[in-house]
């Protein structure tokens, strides 16, 4: 990024109406609802996605983007049958889509994962989980962001 | 101690248990740039393992996306004594391991 953020600022300072201030050029990259959308079919390929069976647990609005308690759950017995072999998690707007993949097995005993993650902006995550059988099931939330996180200038 | 490993001392046969994992690294997530323009490179974690008694139970692909300082919490049940074994791999090199045992009884 050429123009620094506080070079920036000064320039859009002489702009009196907050509202007309080009704030997305802070931005350059962001991943797109196209580029969310390759990143699911790049792991559930054609396969259809059907809603339920995931919880996703994430605060629906979060003062500080760089991290962001999250907790993905599915609705499974668990057993050698009939299992989650995978949770993978998305998100819109990041410079990259991939948050991250989980690989379970029968044996997790319960189809649970919790981390904490980084969001760059308001924005929807996904959670996919793919069962033994093969077929994919999604839940999406909406995250509202005050303080965005890995696009800020290092010091 | 670059990792905090959070597992149960005892538990029954068959209990399920939750592992909660957290190591030390910056996670930097090659988008950020320097005040003077410059791109700073990634270097972060891309895998997470963990192995029970020597067969993997759960494992992991990270991103940028995820926080400093990877937080993990996973499940698995308590089918024996014995031990787990965590490996952290990443960018330019990064390895690490940690363990922590059980008694199942």
């Amino acid at each position: 990024m050429p123009t620094t953020r506080r070079q920036f600022l000064s320039l859009a300072g002489g702009i009196t109406t907050a509202g007309v201030m080009p704030v997305v050029t802070l931005r350059p990259i962001e991943a797109t609802p196209a580029m969310l959308n390759t990143a699911i079919r790049n792991v559930v390929g054609e396969a259809p996605i059907r809603t339920g069976k995931v919880k996703l647990d994430i605060p629906p609005l979060v003062e500080n983007g760089n991290t962001v308690p999250m907790t993905v759950s599915v609705a499974s017995p668990m057993t050698a049958t009939d299992y989650v072999k995978s949770i993978h998690v998305f998100n819109e707007k990041n410079p990259q889509p991939n948050i991250g993949n989980f690989y379970l097995t029968p044996s997790s005993g319960r189809a649970q994962v919790a981390t904490r993650i980084r969001l760059a902006d308001t924005q929807k995550v996904v959670a996919i989980a793919r069962l033994s059988d093969d077929t994919f099931w999604q839940i999406a939330a909406d995250v509202v962001v005050t303080l965005a996180a890995c696009t800020e200038e290092m010091n | 101690m670059p990792a905090l490993i959070n597992v149960p001392p005892k538990a029954r046969r068959g209990e399920v248990i939750e592992i909660r994992t957290l190591t030390s690294h910056i996670m930097e997530t090659g988008f950020r740039h320097t005040a003077d323009g410059k791109l700073v490179p990634r270097d972060i974690i891309t895998s997470f393992s963990c192995r029970y008694n020597g067969a993997e139970i759960f494992r992991a692909d990270l991103f940028p996306a995820i926080a400093a300082n990877p937080y993990l919490s996973f499940f698995t049940v308590a089918r024996e004594s014995g031990k787990f074994e965590f490996e952290w791999i990443g960018d330019n090199g990064y390895s690490s391991t940690a363990s922590a045992s059980i008694i199942v009884e």
